[in-house]
């Protein structure tokens, strides 16, 4: 494997009172497409702004490109931001924005005007390089930012936020967008953001930070499917969670004891002892009125208690006698599947032990 | 035809609509500038007498012109007015971005300190200036002009450099700080970063605590007047004389180049100061 | 910092140090002034009848300008904040403009209105010989506007009206109407709206308005001087008297002094009752 780009070496940043990242390490390859993702107050911002040079870290290490860059100033890494609020300078036209970063490091003027004409086609704003940002609508202005950030070739361009400011039609196209110039580019992205569908969408890799920790570092699909802890799978998608006790394990199977669930065997590669959590995704939960026919499910019985049509999806939540109160979500693949059910009903809720999550709580 | 006076019917919350209310500010508007629109045509009428008007002339002007104490009075106000404009100015700025920038023990006490000068009555700080330029450095009589003038330009800069330091502090609040990282991050260094970005959104803010000093100075009446020495005469305690005598068109005709100099320039900073449109929400 | 904070000391701090020092002085000639430490000219101010009632004077006629200011202050900035978007820069344009034109020049501009043979009594004449009142009353009298305790009230009102709208327009135009849209709603009516929910909520505003105001009339001394008679004298007058013509500069030190406490008094009250609303702060 190839040197990382990006090594974060035992990293804490403490803030008066709260650690704001907490002993952080690991590495982000060369052409990697990265996320921070988390919860707001998780610590992601800090990171990035430590990578940035906005602020220092209180121990550890950030070494770039193999140089360790922690007393390297802010103007002086070869890392470049786009700002969650573009921060585009208002007083100066695009082509000046774009122009800045080569003029005040010295580039010859006719380099400037070249690279930074070339920098807006490649984020199709070739047309406004005389605009003031006021002219600008808010999508264009983070184009300006972008191009702004590739001119001066960073080997690793960090988005605050990029899409945050941006209505849903929008960030859905620039999300595209973002994957597309990233590969165009080949230039490391590392991005912020705390909506798990633009991190699962964009990135290679993720890494869900939560109070100041890095919790797991994974591909979409992996983080996703084996979710480490509670939190990740909780915050990544939606997820029913039923504690339990461990009482016992046999090769790959753990017994567990559950309050709702009764005694189930659930497949596990990890040896896991006391009080754990199951999770299953509700998209994996079977719902129907007759009970299952394979003995190999789990599951329990209950009354649909609420029910939300979202068109192509429902939404269902059943409600055991248990007090527990599990999610499904149903394809409405036709319209028989919407009728067939209604709110008070009773049916028998099940998926299958594969695919259920033993967490450590 | 009937369409153009059509008007939407009055909602509950339309009081910018309400009759009396209207009638009211008007009324108020007229009391507030009547005083001063007469002052400014009497000073064109033809008689002693400012009263009744009788004819149009600009002889008053030009009485006013060939009055040499009155012409020395007024180069020396606008030459206080400069160069306490441009001290100021500096001194305000640089305090505006201290308490913009930086964190230090007591900064409400120091700001607040900051801004006494702008609180305490004139009065005060009239009698202050009096007592320490007449008995502690004593005043700049017989110094070459325009250094004759320096005690009231030193007591005019404190007490406008507050007023710039405020201006220049509530526009830097408005200042996004991405912008400054933005271009640190893009190889700009502190200095570069200073004049490029920071000094351009600074700078409505410093036009218009300049102009604010200048008519502050100009404007001043009881900090000069208990400043001014012996022999030095600036235009308001020159007027102050004048009118204590008798209400003469003369008298109305330097006011109304004062006022005119005055409106201008504060519709400038007002102008300044009015919401940037090139910002970005 | 340092050359600001420098200033400051030397030409603001220092000679108010001074003043502060003579206060506590007696004159021992023309020109000099030792001070012994006595505090007889703050007992002479707070004693003697003649500095009392010029004390309680200004007191009175500051409170009662302050409190019209208020009353013509309020609606108007009511109406600006109320009014349409774009005209609002140049309503409050029309407001604050006269305040910053000279204080003298907008002061000497009463006396002709006001004096015996001005603009006043010239229209008031009109009117009388118009109507033909001077058929049941006789020839018309003008009244004596000047040179007394309406001219100077007339005169801080007029000067300072505009220094109150400020502070007021901020805490209207910050109040979220929809609180008013909730009472009205409710079925409270316009004016029980208006004391119950709009004055409570500005109250801020008012109370910065007419500390703000206060302060400078409490100390005048221009307009009391020129539209003033001999008895309409304010605190400011004295003062002035005192360095000038009277040269017992102790007093006068003394008696600006008083005058300092009293503004640095109702600061605190502002900052008191500002502070205590900091959830809606203005």
């Amino acid at each position: 494997m190839s040197e990382p780009i990006i090594s974060i070496r035992n990293v804490n940043k403490e803030f008066p009172g709260v650690m704001a990242v907490d002993n952080a390490s690991f590495d982000i390859e060369a052409n990697e497409f990265f996320a921070l993702l988390g919860p707001s107050g998780c610590g992601k911002t800090t990171l990035l702004r430590m990578i940035a040079g906005f602020e220092t870290p209180t121990s550890g290490e950030i070494i770039i490109d193999g140089q360790d860059i922690s007393h390297v100033p802010a103007n002086q890494r070869p890392v470049n931001m786009v700002f969650q609020s573009y921060a585009v300078f208002p007083h100066m036209s695009v082509i000046d924005n774009v122009g800045y970063g080569l003029k005040v490091t010295g580039v010859p003027a006719n380099e400037i005007s070249t690279r930074a004409s070339e920098a807006l086609e490649r984020v199709k704003l070739g047309n406004l390089a005389n605009r003031k940002p006021d002219q600008l609508s808010g999508g264009q202005r983070q184009r300006v930012a972008l191009a702004r950030a590739l001119v001066k070739r960073p080997k690793v361009l960090l988005l605050d936020e990029p899409l945050s400011a941006l209505d849903a039609k929008l960030r859905e196209q620039m999300q595209l967008e973002l994957a597309h110039l990233q590969e165009d580019v080949g230039i490391t992205f590392i991005i912020v953001t705390h909506d798990q569908d633009e991190a699962l969408s964009m990135a290679d890799r993720i890494a869900v930070m939560h109070e100041g920790r890095v919790d797991q570092i994974a591909a979409p699909d992996v983080l996703y499917e084996q979710p480490h802890n509670r939190f990740v799978a909780d915050f990544i998608g939606k997820v029913n969670l039923f504690e339990g006790t461990v009482t016992g394990a046999r090769g790959k199977t753990v017994s567990i004891d559950t309050a709702g669930l009764g005694k189930v065997q659930v497949p596990h590669a990890e040896a896991a002892d006391g009080s754990v959590s199951l999770a299953v995704r509700p998209e994996k939960v079977r719902i129907s009125k007759t009970a299952p026919r394979s003995k190999s499910v789990m599951g329990t019985k209950g009354r649909i208690a609420d029910w939300a049509y979202y068109g192509d999806v429902s939404h269902m939540f059943v409600e055991t006698e248990k007090g527990l109160r599990i999610g499904v979500i149903i394809q409405n693949e036709t319209r028989k599947t919407v009728d067939a059910m209604d709110v008070g009903d009773i049916v028998h809720v099940y998926w299958s032990p594969e695919d259920t999550l033993l967490l450590n709580s | 035809m009937l369409e153009m006076f059509k008007r939407a019917p009055q909602g509950p919350l339309d009081y910018s609509r309400r009759l009396w209310l209207r009638f009211f500010a008007a009324a108020i508007f007229v009391l507030l500038y009547l005083p001063i629109f007469t002052l400014v045509i009497f000073s064109f009428n033809d008689s002693k007498r400012n009263v009744v008007w009788r004819g149009f002339t600009t002889k008053y002007y030009e009485k006013a012109w060939n009055n040499d104490s009155l012409i020395e009075a007024f180069v020396n106000s606008i030459t206080i007015a400069v160069a306490s404009t441009i001290v100021s100015t500096i001194l305000g700025a640089m305090i505006a971005i201290l308490l913009w920038r930086f964190r230090f023990p007591f900064k409400a006490a120091y700001e607040g300190f900051m801004a006494l000068p702008i609180v305490i009555p004139e009065i005060c700080m009239g009698v202050a200036m009096l007592a320490f330029f007449s008995r502690v450095t004593g005043y700049p009589t017989g110094w070459m002009w325009p250094f004759n003038l320096s005690a009231i330009t030193a007591a005019h800069i404190a007490f406008t450099f507050p007023f710039v330091a405020i201006v220049i502090r509530a526009r830097m609040a408005g200042f996004n700080r991405e912008l400054e990282e933005a271009s640190k991050d893009l190889g700009a260094n502190e200095w570069q970063t200073f004049w490029n970005v920071i000094f351009p959104y600074m700078r409505p803010g410093v036009v218009a605590g300049a102009l604010l000093a200048f008519t502050l100075s100009l404007d001043d009446f009881v900090i000069t007047f208990f400043t001014s020495g012996p022999d030095t005469l600036t235009f308001p305690v020159k007027v102050y004389s004048m009118v204590r005598f008798s209400v003469t068109p003369e008298v109305n005709a330097a006011s109304t180049i004062l006022v005119i100099i005055t409106v201008v320039l504060t519709l400038i900073a007002m102008r300044l100061q009015a919401p940037d449109k090139t910002e970005v929400a | 910092m340092i050359p600001g904070t420098a200033w400051l000391v030397l030409f603001f701090l220092a000679p108010l140090a001074i003043i502060w020092a003579i206060s506590f002085g007696e004159n021992t000639s023309l020109v000099k002034t030792e001070i012994t430490g006595t505090l007889d000219n703050y007992w002479r101010a707070l004693s003697d009848v003649v500095y009392l009632k010029i004390i309680w004077k200004s007191l009175w006629i500051s409170l009662l300008s302050t409190a019209l200011c208020l009353a013509i202050a309020y609606p108007i900035s009511f109406l600006i904040s109320f009014a349409k978007d774009k005209w609002k820069p140049l309503l409050l344009m029309i407001v604050i403009l006269p305040f910053w034109i000279n204080l003298l020049i907008r002061t000497y501009a009463l006396i002709a209105v006001f004096r015996t043979r001005g603009f006043a009594n010239f229209g008031l004449e009109w009117i009388y010989n118009t109507l033909q009142l001077d058929h049941l009353f006789g020839a018309f009298e003008p009244l004596p506007l000047l040179y007394n305790n309406f001219a100077v009230i007339a005169g801080l009102v007029y000067v300072f009206m505009p220094f109150m709208v400020l502070p007021l327009y901020a805490s209207i135009e910050r109040l979220d109407k929809s609180y008013l849209e909730a009472s009205l709603d409710l079925g409270a009516s316009q004016s029980r709206t208006f004391w119950s929910v709009t004055v409570p909520l500005t109250m801020p505003g008012i109370v910065s308005g007419l500390i703000l105001v206060f302060i400078p009339m409490l100390g005048s001394f221009l307009t009391p001087d020129l539209l003033g008679g001999t008895n309409a004298q304010m605190i400011g007058n004295v003062i002035e008297r005192q360095f000038k013509a009277a040269n017992d500069w102790p007093f006068g030190a003394a008696l600006s002094f008083l005058l300092m406490y009293v503004t640095f008094g109702a600061l605190a009250i502002r900052s008191v009752l500002s502070g205590r609303k900091s959830g809606m702060e203005v």
